[in-house]
């Protein structure tokens, strides 16, 4: 029974969490005035998408410091998609997404039976790659980049219209707010469902003891290749959000520095959790905004904001609140 | 091809420097050091202060760099790294300690020293020119040094004392402690040396190619290639893998030159064929 009702408390929290952001903050939004917040919490949403990949492969325990190169990936894809061929903003989000678990299969396959610092050195080298790749490759317009990038066209069915056409639109800041908004829940639905589920169980094993985890059976070659498409899906559909929202894509959209960032924001909210990229993303993204007024300091006092955290707290920042959950901890 | 080859050497050298400090601080503490790069940055900028600006001789300036690394290295691990390693329950947390302490680094001298790239006037002057082979001396000095300060800490690290020690805590901690091997001491001490080797290399290259508070992350990434390729923690494996790296850098250059800048790209393809053989490196331990 005990479990019922705290099911019932996390669906009812979660509920009243996103109604809080897709109505509350609008209306204080509106109140204040202060619009640029959209742009804002848009990014902190979906930064915290992009996080949530690299969270499912510390999920398998490995440290992915690439997934920069999969956001560019997926920004290009979708930009190219859109520009090229015509094709409608909506259709190419999961396509992005689809490439880049593709792309991620090809290039997990060999680098997934990497471990450690192995694994965390390729993956860095990976998103300098992509941005090399972005500068090198004729289709994606070099170093200049993709820009002018139209904002996402309308969606209707049978002649109701679903989605409007951001361009009509006299807010599209609010209307991107509530797509990555959504976006987000989605995600982080499915992420809490994939960590509870079988294969987030195997994905446990598979983090703590490789060999052992095979040798009962589990197929690791296969789930260690699927966590990573995932992320890299998530990372595709991340990036390709964020080239529509800027409406240009360039090689330095998401570089080495970013993707330090999305593997800081998940060990910043705690890597035991599913809401730690979450919360990690917003700490970091809106700590890093407000230091802004501090001018020339603001890396400075970033960073030795970032050491204290880590020497106070260094098993992240949910482990203040949830110390006794049942997480990833040995 | 001769002076691709020179080219190729000399690159080799330094990369191996900078590729030996990052594999000993890792396989002293597992630590990946994100810093490594800043740290070069750091050592590159206290030469161009004593060298550049208050004229004191070069060699002051090295060992300057040097010490300033070391002591930066020493204070990082006691007061950082060890509380993190030993309070986190996964060893990656300090992996985010290490890109905490690259911003923190990057933000100081960028304070410091500004944006400007800077540069120092040359050591010796002159070109030595042959037939085939043209080099000018600076970069002959550079390079001869370098090779010199390797076969130093490769002897440090085989006779002397400390050295074994760390040898020992490389191989096996908790065995090294049994044993009687201070390990908390030869940790700082490690890292001291890691970061040191960072920074004269840092003084060393600063001579010749001058330096900017922007290039740390890029040294770091190059530092990481070298340590892939020879195999993570081992000291002959950052040495091989600075020079495999400098020689392919130094052919791409020459032979990829018409297709533009794809020179790294072919490497790092390469780099996963030959990862996908060898997942540890030339000499890696099946461990890391």
């Amino acid at each position: 029974m005990r479990k019922t009702s705290t099911n019932t408390l996390r669906v009812v929290s979660a509920a009243l969490f996103l109604v809080a952001l897709l109505v509350a903050v609008p209306l204080l939004i509106n109140a204040t005035g202060r619009s640029d917040l959209y742009y804002t919490l848009t990014s902190v949403a979906l930064l915290s998408i992009i996080s949530a990949g690299v969270w499912i492969t510390f999920y398998i325990g490995r440290i992915n410091i690439g997934q920069g190169a999969y956001a560019l990936m997926g920004g290009y894809v979708s930009a190219i998609l859109v520009m090229n061929y015509g094709m409608s903003f909506w259709l190419t989000l999961p396509l992005a997404g689809l490439f880049c678990a593709a792309a991620s299969v090809l290039i997990g396959l060999p680098i997934l039976r990497l471990r450690g610092v192995y694994f965390a050195m390729v993956t860095l080298v990976l998103t300098e790659v992509a941005r090399l790749l972005a500068l090198a490759l004729p289709i994606t317009n070099g170093a200049s980049g993709i820009v002018s990038i139209p904002l996402p066209t309308g969606i209707s069915l049978f002649g109701i219209t679903l989605v409007p056409d951001f361009a009509t639109l006299a807010n599209p800041r609010l209307a991107f707010y509530i797509v990555a908004v959504l976006l987000m829940a989605l995600c982080f639905l499915g992420l809490y469902r994939l960590a509870h589920s079988r294969i987030g169980q195997l994905c446990q094993s598979l983090q703590q003891n490789e060999e052992l985890a095979s040798s009962i059976g589990v197929n690791i070659a296969y789930l260690r290749v699927i966590a990573y498409a995932l992320s890299s899906f998530l990372g595709g559909v991340g990036g390709a959000m964020f080239a529509s929202i800027s409406q240009s894509i360039y090689p330095s959209s998401f570089t080495v520095a970013d993707s330090v960032n999305f593997m800081l924001n998940c060990f910043l909210g705690g890597l035991g959790y599913v809401l730690g990229p979450m919360l990690g993303t917003f700490v970091l993204y809106f700590g890093w905004d407000l230091l802004f007024q501090t001018g020339e300091f603001q890396l400075l006092i970033f960073s030795t904001v970032l050491i204290v955290l880590m020497l106070v707290l260094p098993n992240g920042l949910l482990s203040l609140a949830l110390p006794r959950k049942r997480g990833l901890e040995r | 091809m001769e002076q691709v080859i020179a080219n190729g050497l000399y690159l080799g050298a330094q990369y191996a420097l900078i590729a030996l400090g990052l594999t000993l601080i890792f396989a002293l503490m597992n630590v990946l050091n994100f810093a490594h790069g800043q740290m070069y940055v750091l050592g590159g900028f206290v030469t161009y202060t004593i060298y550049g600006q208050l004229k004191l001789p070069f060699v002051v300036a090295l060992v300057c760099s040097g010490v300033t690394l070391a002591v930066i290295g020493g204070l990082m691990e006691k007061f950082l790294f060890r509380p993190v390693v030993r309070r986190s329950k996964r060893e990656e947390s300090t992996m985010l300690l290490a890109a905490a302490t690259a911003f923190f680094l990057d933000a100081v001298m960028l304070l410091l020293f500004g944006e400007k790239q800077r540069g120092v006037p040359k050591i010796i002057s002159g070109v030595f020119v042959s037939d085939r082979l043209i080099l000018p001396y600076d970069r002959i000095l550079v390079g001869v040094l370098a090779i010199l300060m390797i076969a130093a800490f490769m002897f440090f690290m085989q006779y002397s004392k400390p050295g074994r020690a760390m040898r020992a805590l490389a191989q096996d901690r908790v065995a090294a402690q049994l044993m009687g091997v201070k390990v908390e001491r030869y940790s700082m001490i490690g890292f001291a040396l890691g970061a040191m080797l960072a920074g004269v290399v840092g003084g060393l290259l600063v001579s010749i190619t001058g330096v900017n508070s922007g290039i740390g992350g890029p040294i770091s990434i190059k530092a990481f290639l070298m340590v892939m390729i020879g195999g993570a923690g081992v000291v002959g494996g950052a040495i091989a893998g600075g020079f495999i790296l400098g020689m392919m850098e130094s052919v791409g250059l020459t032979v990829l030159r018409e297709y533009g800048d794809i020179t790294y790209l072919v490497i790092f393809a390469l780099l996963m064929i030959f990862l996908s053989i060898r997942p540890h490196g030339l000499m890696g331990k099946p461990w890391g």
